[in-house]
């Protein structure tokens, strides 16, 4: 069969297309959204963005109901928006075939924490599959889907950012040709999830963990590999890698299968030795299984529980060969990341800024708006918390501070969970102001189209949500749109907000400059700083921007800016900042 | 320390670089030369001008995709000051090849802090094998200054075991054809300097 690299999170999609997947659902989140771009290619698979991960499962949830086999991605933070229908769909089971890709993110790369989705297989009693690199991806995956109609469960398979977006040699299976019928079949007492149904379900539910608990001691994906019989450790998903590279000599016990545990096969290798480790990213999730049973584990005793693991971490919790002292002596300026030069969201951090507004955030791009010189948001939540947290905290300041709150959240945001806040604090006569900053896309995870955007996943036109008569919908009277990159009007329409003892939004429209789509963003001419003109007062470098760079004068001169043209689109936001005139526009 | 003749290269540079097509070509052609293969990414925040790492290692069989700390065999360095915040990594007879740019973080472009003084001196002086190359000119001659990357791999592949004709095949299969041809002509100037 043929040979290719692929991703963890190709191989995820390639196994969602050999298995006879036919629907697909997911809602962006690093590191897990490039499983249903990767999707998009494989025809037979209607694969879409839902507005959220809740309504993505249930989505999923119905095509299986239907027959069909489906797939569902999310990142770690995306189970807990989705949890309230997966713990059901634990108790109902199965028509189709479903599986739950969940993509964790230890060392918080892209989050705002690291939780370790193994307990949600365990807390919805939800079997969970754990791949340690992209060959595992497509197998454990493909083999996911059977395993899920076999014991009539949704399957769970848990990737980390080191699984997803790491790339090795992968060998293709035949495609499944012929796909599962689909059609409706009434089976209420399976899928009607009353007191009295679901009482008879549990016991049902716990029995399927019983049964694959044996059934998986006899499967090749827990597997032994034999050392020299002196030191043993069990471990999963990309932990494995790193445990075989620090010990080569040692007995490995490798689970695919972390939920549930195969028991008597975990009793018959503890016996074997003396020490026995359990090596594990994150959580003491398979120590505290294993320590129950009675075996004595060394785990996270010494390895990590914070952060991700690596060949060198390991090394260094078990004390072998630290690596050489840096050479470096030099303390090295730190290289964040940054909003990108002539991001829309800009011109918006800096009025709030100079507003001295409380800003309460929200997950994407301008959570960056946290980074000087714009230093503009205080708070930092989870995806739709912004509008809620801003309701909370109004409820407790005094008029003068109340007013200066201000909730910020993005278009996809807002339509993620968002909305269920600004419903509240119209229900509930708050008089926080609102920023919807509608860029046109989901920037943070690569620019995908949400309700709000126009077009679908696989870039069909898309009836669009109209955000302003959605607004007035819920009932604010007061929603006033402008062009964040007319810095006058944007600071002036959202100090009226903020003033305004009622709630307000303001929806801050211009796209993101790297967005798609042809001809939404305008192409502009970069501009220069005239040296003749700059008097350095540094009033530009507020904005943050990475194409603007401040260059030391040679001896004892003043110094000036400069713009990287190459960097440069061409915003004019600067030059709006600038009292001296000293920006102008490449002719060229 | 595990010897199983794995071999490790780091790539560093700044996010918008074009690290990862360099990386995704030079793991092709390792595929392609029969090799096991991984490569990892590492990033903050998906993307905007932020610190970039890719690791590609390759030998007979390759278990973790992250390299151990101070087992970096080749340093492939698109900027210059993030080729010297990883320099740690690199074993002591390991090699250095980085492109002639600095690109100024934030704190540096607001006249907070200053960038190093002479990276590539300071680079010299700590490691015996480095290559300092200028992709932007030779990008520049080869026809377009985003060819930066494919100059680069140039200069890299004459110190790897793949085949020139095995490189050009790589190239070709993941290079958009408008883009090919100047591309090739990119990775021959990279491949004269070093
Ligand atoms: S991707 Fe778009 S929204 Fe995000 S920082 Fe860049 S310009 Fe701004
Ligand atoms: S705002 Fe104008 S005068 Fe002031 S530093 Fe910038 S370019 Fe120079």
């Amino acid at each position: 069969m043929q040979k290719t690299i692929l991703s963890g999170n190709e191989a995820f999609a390639r196994a969602a297309y050999e298995a006879g997947v036919t629907v697909a659902s997911a809602y962006p989140g690093t590191p897990s959204t490039e499983i249903l771009e990767n999707i998009t290619q494989y025809e037979r698979i209607d694969a879409s963005w839902a507005p959220n991960e809740k309504v993505a499962l249930e989505v999923g949830i119905g095509a299986s109901i239907g027959g069909a086999r489906t797939i569902v991605t999310m990142k770690h933070v995306g189970v807990n928006v989705a949890a309230d229908p997966l713990f059901t769909f634990s108790y109902t089971g199965v028509r189709g075939g479903m599986v739950l890709v969940v993509a964790d993110d230890p060392e918080m790369h892209s989050s705002q924490d690291e939780q370790d989705s193994r307990h949600y297989a365990r807390f919805a009693k939800v079997p969970m599959f754990e791949p340690a690199d992209s060959q595992e991806a497509l197998d454990f995956t493909r083999l996911a889907f059977e395993v899920s109609e076999q014991f009539d469960a949704p399957i769970m398979v848990r990737s980390t950012t080191r699984i997803s977006h790491s790339k090795s040699i992968v060998e293709l299976g035949e495609p499944l040709m012929e796909l599962p019928e689909t059609g409706l079949v009434r089976d209420p007492s399976k899928f009607v999830m009353l007191p009295g149904n679901a009482r008879i379900r549990h016991p049902l539910v716990e029995k399927r963990l019983e049964e694959m608990s044996e059934w998986a001691c006899t499967q090749g994906f827990n597997r032994i590999e034999a050392g020299d019989g002196k030191l043993g450790i069990i471990t999963s998903g990309v932990a494995y890698q790193y445990a075989r590279e620090v010990f080569p000599d040692a007995d490995i016990l490798k689970l695919g299968l972390v939920y549930p545990l195969p028991k008597q096969m975990i009793r018959d290798f503890a016996a074997r030795f003396d020490t026995l480790y359990v090596i594990e990213e994150l959580d003491p999730f398979i120590e505290e299984q294993v320590k129950a049973m009675g075996i004595n584990v060394i785990g996270k005793e010494k390895v990590p529980i914070c952060g991700e693991l690596s060949p060198g971490r390991l090394r260094q919790a078990f004390d072998l060969n630290p690596p050489n002292l840096p050479p470096i002596k030099e303390d090295l300026p730190p290289r964040p990341p940054n909003m990108c030069p002539g991001c829309p969201h800009r011109g918006v951090f800096h009025a709030l800024n100079r507003l001295k507004a409380y800003v309460t955030g929200d997950i994407g791009c301008y959570t960056l708006g946290f980074m000087p010189p714009l230093s503009a948001m205080d708070t930092c939540i989870c995806m739709g918390a912004s509008i809620g947290n801003a309701t909370g905290l109004s409820k407790v300041l005094n008029e003068e501070d109340r007013k200066k709150v201000v909730a910020v959240i993005g278009d996809s945001t807002f339509l993620h969970t968002g909305i269920n806040g600004l419903m509240d604090m119209v229900y509930n006569k708050s008089t926080a102001t609102v920023l919807i900053l509608d860029n046109s896309t989901t920037g943070m995870t690569g620019r995908q189209d949400n309700p709000s955007t126009g077009f679908t996943l696989d870039g069909q036109l898309a009836d669009q949500v109209d955000l302003e008569a959605l607004c007035r919908a819920l009932g604010v009277k007061h929603v006033e749109t402008v062009d964040p990159a007319q810095m006058d009007t944007t600071r002036k329409v959202i100090k009226e907000a903020m003033e305004r003892p009622e709630v307000s939004v303001v929806i801050t429209r211009r796209p993101c400059v790297l967005i798609k789509h042809e001809n939404v963003v305008e192409d502009l001419p970069p501009l220069y700083v005239k040296t003749d003109k700059c008097v350095a007062c540094k009033a530009c470098l507020t904005i943050g921007c990475p194409a603007i760079e401040w260059e030391t004068g040679k001896d004892g001169s003043k110094g000036n800016c400069k713009v990287d043209r190459l960097l440069c689109n061409g915003c004019q936001v600067c030059m709006q900042l600038c009292k001296f005139d000293a920006f102008g526009v490449c002719d060229d | 320390m595990t010897d199983n003749n794995v071999t490790n290269i780091l790539m560093a540079g700044v996010g918008g670089q074009g690290t990862l097509l360099a990386s995704e070509i030079l793991s092709e052609v390792l595929m392609q030369a029969g090799y096991d293969v991984k490569k990892a990414e590492v990033h903050g925040m998906a993307q905007r001008g932020g610190s970039v790492v890719s690791h590609v290692r390759f030998g007979k069989k390759v278990f973790s995709s992250i390299i151990p700390e101070g087992e970096v065999d080749v340093l492939f360095g698109f900027e210059l000051l993030e080729t010297y915040r990883y320099l740690p990594l690199v074993k002591e007879l390991g090699a250095v090849v980085v492109n002639n740019l600095k690109i100024a973080p934030p704190s540096v472009a607001l006249g907070k802090r200053d960038y190093p003084t002479d990276v590539a001196a300071k680079l010299k002086e700590l490691v015996a094998n480095v290559h300092v190359v200028d992709g932007l000119q030779l990008a520049e001659q080869a026809g377009n200054s985003r060819t930066v990357n494919t100059v680069l791999l140039g200069a890299l592949s004459n110190t790897l075991e793949p085949t020139h004709e095995q490189w050009i095949a790589a190239i070709k299969s993941l290079v958009p054809e408008r883009f090919l041809d100047v591309n090739l002509k990119a990775f021959e100037l990279g491949r004269q300097v070093c």
